[in-house]
């Protein structure tokens, strides 16, 4: 098999939807179109039939019951869902959250609009490879703490947080545990339960299923989680989120989420996992200087996460135009920030500059992976030759010693 | 980033990529910017007796705008005397490879670098 680029390394961004994804949505559009919630006629029991199948599918991805999950526009809405919702919902018995400064924004903007209505939200830090502290987050958790949200594995650095030590804290404590497993479904098993995880965000369009749909599992056993909704409405979604569903979507949620769980069974995850292994292995073959952020140990099989010292991310995804990749460096950001993420684990800023992420998915090939180590190790090579700092490095100069003139 | 064509032929074609002598008497050495703001040019220019700029050579870390950004000011200042180089303008640079706005700072940087070159061969002539 040849390589056709541009290939596709950028699977933390957002996946192909799978054809078999695809395959199954489309009798939902044009003969199965009916309003899942019209009850008394035929096109609304196919609609809600449809919709059921799913929902039984993603609770079987994660250990749950069918009536757990709740459906939503994205993880982005189930963050703010389970944030907004949980803390508003259990606000006299108190205003304080706990999360983590690498979370994803859809939970630090949550945070930060409940802290302008009053809230107080503490942030634990990571360490250098990226892993929050269980003592920290001990120590964090106070009386009037009504959750704790920890993502389960990070979209930058893939670095996978001890959540099942993070969950037997906060049923111990009392306090509830609000999981994004957004980039870890169907990577890593999760199972709700036994991981003690009473609020969890889903994407479908994370893992090969269609964009502008998610789902929300919320606890109903011990302990039953109670919500204040965002959405007001029609009260579908037992009231939790108003909205006609949107059925294609859902159906294909599910198949996705089905797709997910043989993943996990049936060695994709070590295909995957060896590929990554392998593009990392050529990388440090080819060429000094690079560093890995996060923790390997406690990491994503999909994702590499690597610093090409004194070769700029932006100019190094502009070399590398044939792969599609994301880069932590300020020049790709609409902020002109670097990396938060990376800067959250101490990684010095001029690193955080030239860090590329790779994520690896179901339809990378061996073939791609040959390819894209071949051209990183050209254009990284090409870069440097151009860069006067590789330059000074090797002429023995170190570049902490200079006066730079910040601009 | 959506750059125009002339930032990517700079980009992929870059000009005068490389180093002179920066003991020399005649070269000028420029290096501006930060390692920690994601950019640094070095610019070197050899300098002759009449004060014309001979050569001149470029080495950048920086997005692509800023690589292309130097190599358009290493061909623009090749021929141009001392005085004549001052004068270029990081407007100038920005108006032939049509930067976009969040990327001006790397015109502004690279008619930097050409200020301290020209000022270090200045001092080493002094």
């Amino acid at each position: 098999m040849s390589v056709k680029p541009p290939i596709y390394l950028d699977n933390h961004a957002t996946t192909a939807v799978d054809p078999r994804v695809v395959e199954e949505m489309l009798p939902y559009f044009t003969e199965h179109f009916g309003n899942a919630a019209s009850r008394n006629h035929s096109f609304g029991w196919a609609a809600r039939e449809g919709v059921e199948l799913a929902r039984e599918r993603v609770a079987d991805l994660i250990g749950a019951t069918p009536k757990e999950i709740v459906w939503t526009s994205g993880a982005t809405e189930s963050d703010n869902l389970a944030v907004k919702g949980v803390a508003r919902y259990y606000e006299k018995k108190g205003k304080h959250i706990v999360t983590v400064a690498t979370e994803h924004k859809a939970i630090l903007d949550s945070c930060h609009a409940l802290e302008r209505e009053g809230w107080e939200v503490t942030y634990l830090g990571v360490d250098s490879e990226g892993l929050i502290s269980l003592d920290e987050l001990k120590a964090a958790i106070r009386p009037d703490t009504t959750l704790v949200s920890v993502m389960f594995a990070n979209n930058e650095i893939g670095v996978v947080q001890p959540i099942t030590e993070i969950g037997a804290i906060c049923r111990e404590a009392g306090v509830l545990f609000h999981c994004d497993a957004v980039q870890a479904l169907g990577r890593i098993p999760i199972d709700v339960k036994a991981m003690k995880i009473d609020l969890l965000s889903i994407s479908a369009h994370k893992m090969y299923g269609p964009k502008g749909v998610g789902a929300l599992f919320v606890r109903r056993g011990r302990p039953r989680v109670r919500l204040q909704p965002l959405i007001d409405g029609g009260g579908h979604e037992r009231g939790l989120r108003s909205g006609t569903l949107a059925v294609p979507s859902l159906v294909g949620l599910g198949k996705a989420a089905e797709l997910a769980r043989l993943d996990l069974e049936n060695g994709e995850i070590e295909r995957v996992r060896a590929l990554r292994d392998r593009l990392w292995a050529g990388l440090q073959e080819n060429l000094d200087e690079l560093y890995l952020n996060g923790s390997w140990d406690h990491r994503l099989p999909n994702n590499l996460n690597v610093s090409f010292a004194y070769v700029e991310g932006e100019a190094m995804m502009m070399g590398i135009k044939q792969i599609a990749c994301s880069s932590g460096s300020a020049c790709t950001s609409a902020s002109l920030e670097p990396s938060y993420v990376l800067r959250a684990m101490g990684v010095d800023v001029e690193l955080a500059h030239t860090s590329i992420r790779f994520g690896l998915g179901r339809f990378t090939t061996d073939e791609e992976i040959d390819f894209a180590l071949e051209l990183v190790t050209e254009k990284v090579r090409w870069l440097r030759e151009m860069s006067p700092l590789y330059e000074m490095v090797k002429e023995g100069i170190d570049l902490k010693s200079i006066q730079w003139a910040a601009h | 980033m959506a750059y125009s064509q002339k930032v990517i032929d700079h980009y992929e074609n870059p000009q005068n990529v490389g180093s002179l002598d920066k003991g020399a008497a005649d070269v000028g050495t420029g290096l501006v910017g930060a390692p920690a703001c994601g950019d640094v040019m070095k610019l070197q220019l050899k300098i002759n007796d009449d004060g014309i700029i001979e050569d001149a050579k470029f080495k950048t870390f920086g997005c692509g705008s800023a690589i292309a950004s130097s190599s358009l000011v290493t061909t623009m200042v090749k021929g141009k005397s001392v005085d004549e180089a001052m004068e270029i303008k990081n407007s100038d640079i920005a108006r032939e490879l049509a930067l976009p706005p969040v990327k001006i700072h790397c015109s502004v940087l690279a008619e930097d670098a050409v200020k301290a070159a020209i000022a270090d061969y200045r001092k080493k002539k002094s």
